[in-house]
């Protein structure tokens, strides 16, 4: 149940921040929009490994180690969402980088005053 | 107590949508840029209902952190920006 | 118009495409083969209680060197791209209002505790939740209340560029330690095991996360620090 709750709610993350990378003119509000689209993706990877009445897989008290393949759920979803959100916010940092050194160079941070590249 | 858990699931969705829908819409690129940071919260509440601590955070110092920070330094770079936010 | 309307459409295909992947999908009853081999296999070969640490240190160490390697980039080319809108003579300093007195004194407080939780949680990260990446995110966030605080503030580059230099090598050469004197590259068992549950366990872990940490934490800094030089008078 919870698992369907967050795998729902990271889809519709992707959308609305998918529909705001598209529509938006300024370039900030366009990257504000996919930090919000990879919010949703981290969303739905982690809710792919969580199985109903287990717990989170340290090995402590309320999880002895003779009976861990019952009571933990799957830790490997949690390892790649890790390196996701890393490198997630270091491509955001660079897109930022690029859109300082648009505006110093143009002026203006609207994109479709940007036609140099249009034929 | 599973109800509970599965009420405030329910709760933080709503918010999230909610949240991402002002994050679109909204005339200044500020209140969005606060607003992605709020989702970032939510979803770092929402990793630790779904039994995931070490992600919850990871997103919780990274993504609410560091990125409003580096949105917020490139917002007060540029002055005299064009805001025709569509 | 004619825009808006293609967009909607192309998220609607999308839509279809994930409704149809919700539909499909129905959550497992019992742990699949990989996770059955990590869950029973972590306690007696790492001696690592957290299991998500033994997955991206050890049994998966080779994404977490992508991954490295990736932080590494970004930081370069940020201070590559920044580095050259700067003339070295528009060194007009602003006039700034001096911060507040509670501000000064407060983050005169807080700055070495945020360090020493990030510390603590990149040293631990193979007992409880955290590790390298968390810890050096902690450190970065304790740079920049110095950077709010004082915004003409700069770091001393080479400061950073020795921390992160060093710990890179070092992550490397402990990479290499392994295939020579145990299993594989990136393998922990160089170190003898220990106890379970204790701080000295699980062979190389805590050095090789604790060179992770200080890596992200001054990649990270010298991102921010290459944002806030951009400020022209």
């Amino acid at each position: 149940m919870m698992a369907s709750i967050a795998m729902t709610t990271g889809f519709i993350l992707i959308l609305m921040g998918l529909y705001g990378a598209l529509t938006n003119r300024n370039i900030l509000r366009i990257i504000v929009s996919f930090t919000v689209a990879n919010t949703g993706v981290n969303l739905v990877l982690v809710s792919v490994g969580y199985m109903h009445g287990r717990t989170a897989p340290i090995l402590d008290g309320a999880v002895p180690v003779a009976e861990a393949a019952k009571r933990i759920i799957d830790p490997l979803p949690q390892a790649l969402v890790l390196t996701a959100i890393v490198i997630g916010v270091g491509v955001t940092a660079l897109m930022l980088t690029y859109a300082f050194k648009l505006y110093e160079s143009k002026g203006t941070l609207d994109i479709s005053k940007c036609r140099e590249l249009k034929w | 107590m599973n109800t509970i858990l599965i009420a405030i699931g329910v709760l933080l969705a709503i918010a999230m949508i909610f949240t991402a829908m002002i994050t679109i819409h909204v005339k200044r690129p500020a209140v969005a840029m606060l607003a992605a940071g709020m989702i970032s919260l939510f979803a770092s509440i929402m990793f630790l209902l779904l039994a995931a601590p070490d992600v919850a955070m990871t997103e919780a110092a990274i993504g609410s952190g560091l990125t409003t920070f580096l949105l917020f330094f490139v917002l007060g770079r540029v002055r005299g920006y064009d805001d025709e936010a569509e | 118009m004619i825009r808006r309307f293609s967009v909607l459409i192309l998220l609607l295909a999308l839509g279809i495409i994930f409704a149809n992947l919700f539909i499909g999908y129905t959550p497992d009853t019992e742990l699949n083969q990989t996770a059955r081999y990590y869950a029973e296999h972590t306690a007696s070969d790492i001696g690592a209680t957290n299991i998500v640490t033994a997955i991206i240190v050890t049994y998966r160490g080779l994404d977490t060197l992508g991954e490295v390697t990736v932080l590494f980039l970004t930081a370069a080319i940020i201070g590559l791209v920044l580095s050259q809108g700067n003339k070295p003579s528009s060194s007009l300093q602003r006039q700034l209002p001096a911060s507040g007195e509670l501000l000064t004194t407060g983050s005169r407080l807080l700055v070495p505790l945020i360090l020493l939780l990030g510390a603590y949680v990149f040293v631990n990260g193979h007992l409880t939740p955290g590790g390298g990446f968390q810890g050096g995110a902690i450190i970065a966030s304790a740079a920049l209340l110095l950077l709010l605080t004082d915004p003409l503030y700069r770091f001393s580059r080479r400061l950073i560029t020795i921390i992160e230099s060093i710990s890179g090598l070092f992550f490397i050469g402990l990479g290499i330690l392994g295939i020579l004197l145990a299993g594989g590259f990136l393998d922990s068992r160089v170190l003898p095991t220990g106890e379970l549950g204790s701080l000295f366990s699980a062979g190389l872990i805590p050095i090789i996360y604790s060179f992770v940490g200080l890596k992200v934490g001054a990649e990270f800094t010298s991102m921010l620090g290459n944002l806030a030089e951009t400020e022209k008078s």
